[in-house]
């Protein structure tokens, strides 16, 4: 096979270096892979500690263990360390371990770049949580930082939150290059656009969006800086700006995030649900005419956040309009997927349940989106727990879900063992019970009127704020044993076939188990691409 | 299986204790108003129509899940691709949307556009309270989280339960806003430090209050009762205790409202021209400052080190009284402006403040208020 590694040179080395200094100078992709995928990891673990934190508290009414203060400051790091931490970096991992393997090409086109990227996350994650043992405390005002809270009233660690989000912005712009570069560059010569895996054309579009959206987020942070510390007013009425404005740029920048953190999520689906259901996707290119259409209509729906600021009706009818209109290239996708189970032969593997959740529960999170979308009905729902449950719909059963369901699918791959698969199956349907005990009494808590991003509540809020703690506590263990049977795999586990799933496909599968450190560096003939396309 | 036991017992404990159960909403309330109505029948026709198309996408799911699994013997096809069905699972959705949009959209034009209001009453967000002015009327005064509730936030979950039966915790002020029935109100919402929203679900109203711009909106309450809703938008660490409480009255029992409003203003009026006697302003000043100052600088008077100043031993509390005055007048940094206390009441906390927590600094009358202003 052109795949394997032969020792045709020997001006390069064929494995890794040894010692740590490899992690901290490497440049090869599958390395890099695992490095954002561990710090997403450790970053979830984090994050989902801030969230144990917020519901101890709201477990019962009263304030039992933290002041307001710093209640507002664990729901503000959980969202921001979740978003920036935790999901965006989980998917550039998959991206750099996958997007060479499945395009049939040698490494990332910019590999030092890779490095750097993924160097930079560390230093700007430590520089996060830093603020939480800073005088005045962490960041208080939300992941959405809206102005003037954020600028005029904001504690001094501020700054250092700016600081870190200057960062983070520019790891995902140089992941998005790197990704761009790697797809339209490095693919094999004998592979078209229309021949590659959905996995490579959502983060391919993903990507267009991080290009589009991060700069506008350094922008607003840039603008509290100045505002904050070199006396302008872009955000500050009383100097001649608008504190809407902040929101207009946050949420031009905010929307497509939303995206950026779900297609790439589509993408995994789409590889998953064909194996298991030993059939060819349906509508292959519809997918992918699907997803540029999300990522369109995400640049020019933003102010569907913004229904309450004092828009213009006009501005309203047609936020409306545009947010409800995503709804069908989202169900396109949804449609495809239940197609191509359709009278499939399926089989209910680890990834597959994870899959099969994604499309259940993410599709909940579609409905609630879609309720969200009516902009009278949103006078309603609007910054209550019902958003709460919405967000949360489709962020951890929707891109959490997606995210776990590619590490089981692929884990054999990376590691060349295999993972417990009883045991998997148990945790599956752990965290699918909690997750639900979780999110779903939250809907309920914000129709009968909750606000989000309270520390405390009236009493007949109790009963569903101590079912949802009790799911979340539940929740948070799962993923211990998440930890364990990874690690247990990467140990103890049996080895895996070249292809542990026998309906796979994939240029990924064509390679040796264990993976070779280098791959593809003889391209795939067309012949082999063909074979392994999911596009006939 | 600890945690088995611990879930079990949690669902027990909820279900046995029926006076809870009670207070149970799954669903959003209809309201008050004809709006708050039209709202309710959107959100329950969007509901309706995503459980229809839940039945039908979950239906085929699930079929399949059950039907075409491997293994019971299921044979895999192969096909992969249909013109038809995907311009179908377009077109119908788009469909299913513009009814749905005819509706929403009528609704939303009812919501904005108002060609007349029978009053107006300005709402401005306050860190962290409301602050109520009927420019027409002459009356204006702030609502605060009523104090029954601020003493047992941190009480046993007993008190809470009591103080939740008298009104409801959390959700109780001091002062109510009070209006007509069927009486088309307008409201201006602004606020004076960061964004806040006014939210009363009963009227199917909730703007953002805007520092520095005005947004508008309006109600017309159908049935006197009374409503409650709280703040909608991040603001701080307050954010959680500042709720809102209307009191839909009858048209005559507004008129006599308004009137005891009034002569209570010139009452105040007027004693803000006599000279307090230091014990009565001391008395007057402690429940303002408990009211407006304890949230930052503690009912205790030891504030919170590096965030907000103890009162005790202060620099300004036993400075120049004017130094004090401006400064509660106007507001400066972090500290808001109480510009909207009656004069008697900044003087009696200013006067408090200087005299208590072993301060020694002068009384101030409210003479001296009225010539800072």
């Amino acid at each position: 096979m052109s795949s394997t590694t032969t020792a045709a040179y020997d001006d390069h080395g064929h494995g890794p270096e040894k010692g740590l200094l490899r992690w901290v100078k490497t440049t090869n992709h599958k390395d890099i892979g695992t490095l954002y995928m561990w710090f997403a990891f450790a970053m979830l673990l984090i994050g989902g500690s801030l969230a144990m934190g917020i519901r101890a508290e709201l477990l019962q009414p009263g304030l039992q263990l933290f002041e307001p203060q710093f209640y507002n400051q664990l729901t503000t790091m959980h969202g921001l360390i979740m978003v920036f931490g935790a999901i965006m970096p989980a998917f550039v991992g998959l991206a750099n371990w996958l997007i060479p393997l499945m395009v049939g090409a040698p490494d990332m086109a910019l590999p030092r770049m890779n490095n750097w990227s993924f160097w930079i996350l560390p230093f700007a994650g430590a520089i996060l949580l830093s603020t939480f043992f800073m005088e005045g405390g962490a960041p208080a005002f939300g992941w959405t930082f809206y102005a003037p809270l954020s600028t005029t009233f904001a504690p001094d660690s501020t700054d250092f939150f700016i600081f870190a989000i200057h960062l983070l912005g520019f790891s995902s712009i140089m992941g998005a290059i790197n990704i761009i570069a790697t797809v339209l560059n490095m693919k094999a010569p004998e592979m078209r656009l229309m021949d590659m895996p959905l996995f490579v054309w959502t983060w391919l579009i993903t990507s267009f969006l991080l290009i589009g959206a991060m700069p506008v987020l350094a922008g607003a942070v840039t603008m509290m800086l100045t505002d904050r510390n070199f006396g302008t007013a872009f955000f500050d009425a009383a100097g001649g700006g608008d504190p809407v404005m902040f929101q207009h740029i946050f949420w031009f920048f905010g929307h497509p995030e939303v995206y950026i953190m779900i297609l790439p999520a589509f993408g995994i689906i789409s590889h998953i649900i064909p194996t298991f259901a030993r059939k060819p996707l349906f509508g292959y290119s519809s997918m992918v005419y699907a997803t540029a259409s999300i990522a369109f209509l995400s640049y020019i729906v933003w102010a569907h956040h913004m229904f309450l600021t004092g828009m213009p009706v006009a501005g309203e009818l047609y936020f409306m309009y545009a947010t409800m209109l995503i709804a069908v290239p989202t169900g396109v996708k949804v449609f495809n997927w239940v197609a191509t189970m359709w009278k499939g032969s399926l089989s209910f593997e680890t990834p597959m349940l994870w899959a099969l959740a994604f499309v259940f529960l993410f599709t909940i999170g579609g409905f609630s989106g879609l309720m969200l979308g009516i902009a009278p009905a949103d006078i309603q729902y609007h910054d209550t727990y019902f958003v709460v449950a919405h967000f949360h719909y489709v962020l951890v059963t929707g891109a959490l879900w997606g995210i776990i369901a590619a590490v089981f699918y692929w884990l054999p791959k990376w590691t060349g063992k295999m993972y417990n698969e009883p045991l998997a199956k148990f945790h599956f349907w752990w965290a699918l019970i909690s997750v639900n005990v979780t999110f779903f009494p939250q809907h309920f808590l914000g129709l009968a009127g909750m606000p989000r991003r309270i520390p405390d509540y009236s009493l007949q809020f109790a009963d569903f704020n101590f079912i949802s703690s009790i799911g979340a506590f539940s929740f948070g263990l799962s993923f211990l044993l998440l930890t364990y049977i990874v690690v247990n795999c990467i140990r103890n586990g049996k080895p895996a076939d070249a292809r542990p799933w026998e309906s796979a496909k994939g240029l990924e599968w064509t390679l040796a188990s264990p993976i070779a450190y280098h791959t593809f560096d003889v391209p795939p003939t067309r012949a082999e691409i063909l074979a392994e396309s999911q596009s006939n | 299986m600890k945690l088995l036991f611990k879930l079990t017992g949690a669902f027990t404990a909820l279900l046995s204790s029926k006076s809870v159960l009670a207070e149970y909403t799954f669903n959003m309330t209809k309201g008050v108003t004809d709006i708050s109505n039209d709202i309710w029948g959107l959100h329950m026709m969007v509901f309706w129509v995503c459980v229809g198309i839940g039945v039908v996408v979950f239906g085929a799911m699930f079929y399949s899940i059950i039907a075409h699994r491997k293994s019971k013997g299921a044979k895999a096809s192969n096909f992969h691709e249909s013109t038809t069905v995907e311009f179908l699972w377009t077109g119908i959705p788009v469909l299913i949307l513009i009814a749905m949009a005819i509706p929403a959209s009528k609704t939303l034009i009812d919501i904005e556009v108002l060609d007349k209001a029978d009053m107006t009453i300005k709402v401005t967000g306050v860190r962290w309270k409301w602050q109520y002015d009927y420019p027409e009327e002459g009356i204006s005064f702030a609502s605060n989280l009523a104090q029954s509730s601020m003493d047992v936030i941190k009480g046993t979950p007993e008190e809470r339960e009591a103080v939740h039966k008298e009104g409801g915790y959390l959700r109780e002020v001091d002062k109510r806003l009070v209006v007509p029935v069927d009486t088309t109100i307008r409201f201006l919402i602004t606020s004076n430090d960061v964004i806040h929203n006014w939210w009363v679900p009963a009227f199917g109203l909730k703007q953002d209050a805007n520092p520095g711009f005005i947004n508008d909106a309006w109600a017309k309450p159908n049935i006197i009762g009374t409503y409650r809703g709280q703040c909608a938008e991040l603001c701080g660490k307050g954010h959680g205790f500042m709720p809102i409480v209307v009191d839909v009255v009858s048209k005559a029992d507004y008129a006599e409202w308004v009137e005891s409003m009034q002569a209570e203003k010139v009452a105040e009026l007027a004693s803000a021209t006599q000279v307090w006697t230091e014990a009565d302003l001391v008395a007057k000043g402690e429940t303002v400052y408990n009211a407006n100052c304890s949230g930052c600088h503690q009912k205790d008077g030891t504030g919170i080190p590096g965030v907000f100043p103890a009162m005790i031993g202060s620099e300004v509390a036993n400075g120049p009284a004017a130094y004090q005055l401006n400064l509660v007048i106007n507001g400066m940094g972090g500290m808001p402006s109480f510009k909207a206390l009656s004069d008697s009441d900044i003087a009696a906390v200013i006067t408090y403040e200087r005299r208590s927590f072993g301060n020694n600094g002068s009384v101030v009358q409210p003479s001296d208020v009225t010539s800072a202003r």
